[in-house]
């Protein structure tokens, strides 16, 4: 997380440009049409409703394509979040996103600016209806038997919504959120709490049932068991907000890496009685302390009896 | 002018510098607990302090800030030191008092471990 967002957005940026001329290559060789290549292009750029460049100037054919990847990207920001409602997100996402929105706004501002410059006397209009339709039915232009060639962002876009369709966890490795699911809680007559889903959560986690135990116990201060359905039952009132703040530090200090964020990393035990945490994507091994319960205060009426 | 291949570097500059870091952190934690009485009603312990401040002119001080009761436990059998323990959820008072430069111990936010939920 140490890359500022403007880094990011150059970062793709670059990628962009450097994939243009493959994918316009392909683009030609799907669309059979003679208007294939760039320069034909622009000399197929008298026929009316044909292609991308259609009397405008070279100019504002790139300002155009900067303004779609914006999209793309505002796009990706959005859809990014709607995955992860209810389920604890570890990663500062929300500033994050807030950032880049804003630069958003910086970079389009800068494009209005921009399009006030170039737009004497041209009409940007009917480029954009040219472009319509919807991907996922196979309308308008992404229809089956459609011959007019599709512009590069439109293709573009259409890549990254796909991929973040089909494949969430590839387009969510530059973000980072890792989610488990929120921890139910019953309450088991007045001073008991049950923890319904700890088998579940340890297994999204791959931990051992009795480490998350032993650190909630040491962490709320308390003491409990396991019952029939290896629910956890926790003496002492607590509340889901509670349990998932615990586990959150859990998180914290026994799953994630420290090198590279990813929680896929595997807990052993190591020589010496020491604990420690191997990355499973960047290889790193760490040790993480013993849990400790530490000093706890004598809280019923009478000591329990010792030996 | 200086050429760039010539320049002494020590590669473990950085690591060792990271390392004493980790070490001094990891030495001395001061633990700030919870713990749940009956009812709504909490404690809070405070394990950890350094030798140098005398526990009971911290308790005094604090118990009139906080308002609230509490008691030294001396712990010797477990190593633990003396633990302040107080009575209500005084977390994070206590560490801003641990904290606080003009009117606390002045001590760095990064040797406190406040636990709980």
């Amino acid at each position: 997380m140490d890359a500022s967002p403007a880094d990011e957005i150059k970062e793709t940026a670059q990628s962009h440009s450097a994939r243009t001329p493959p994918l316009h290559a392909a683009l030609g060789a799907f669309t059979d049409a003679p208007q294939a290549t760039e320069p034909q292009d622009a000399a197929a750029a008298a026929a009316p409703a044909a292609d991308d460049g259609l009397d405008l100037s070279l100019m504002k054919k790139k300002k155009k394509k900067v303004k779609k990847e914006d999209d793309a990207d505002a796009a990706a920001d959005e859809a990014a979040p709607a995955e992860g409602d209810g389920a604890i997100d570890l990663t500062m996402k929300k500033k994050k996103k807030k950032k880049v929105v804003k630069e958003d706004d910086e970079f389009a501002k800068k494009l209005e600016a921009l399009n006030i410059e170039g737009k004497e006397g041209e009409e940007a209009a009917p480029q954009e209806d040219e472009q319509e339709g919807d991907m996922d039915q196979g309308t308008g232009i992404w229809a089956h038997d459609e011959t007019k060639p599709i512009s590069y962002n439109a293709l573009l876009s259409r890549f990254f919504a796909l991929l973040s369709q089909k494949n969430p966890d590839h387009a969510s490795t530059g973000t980072r959120s890792y989610k488990i699911p929120p921890p139910q809680c019953l309450r088991e007559g007045n001073k008991k709490t049950i923890f319904a889903n700890l088998p579940e959560i340890c297994k999204r986690m791959k931990r051992a049932d009795e480490h998350v135990t032993s650190y909630l116990f040491a962490e709320l201060g308390t003491s409990g068991s396991v019952d029939g359905s290896r629910r956890l039952v926790i003496k002492g009132r607590f509340q889901q907000k509670q349990i998932e703040n615990v586990l959150r530090t859990y998180i914290i200090e026994y799953v994630t890496c420290k090198t590279c964020r990813s929680p896929n990393t595997e807990l052993s035990k190591g020589e010496n009685r020491l604990y420690f945490i191997t990355c499973n994507s960047c290889g790193s091994r760490r040790s993480v302390q013993a849990i400790k319960t530490g000093f706890s205060a004598q809280v019923g009426k009478r000591r329990k009896m010792q030996g | 002018m200086s050429i760039e291949n010539l320049k002494t570097y020590d590669p473990f500059a950085e690591a060792d510098e990271e390392d004493s870091g980790q070490t001094k952190q990891t030495q001395e934690y001061i633990h700030i607990r919870i713990q749940q009485r009956n009812g709504r009603k909490t404690l809070t312990t405070v394990q950890g302090i350094p030798k140098k401040f005398d526990a009971k002119k911290i308790l005094k001080v604090v118990k009139k800030e906080f308002a609230c009761n509490g008691t030294i436990i001396g712990d010797e059998d477990s190593k633990m030191g003396d633990v302040i323990q107080l009575q209500g959820d005084q977390r994070a008072k206590i560490k801003d008092f641990l904290t606080n430069k003009d009117e606390g111990l002045g001590l760095d936010a990064k040797t406190i471990k406040v636990h709980g939920f």
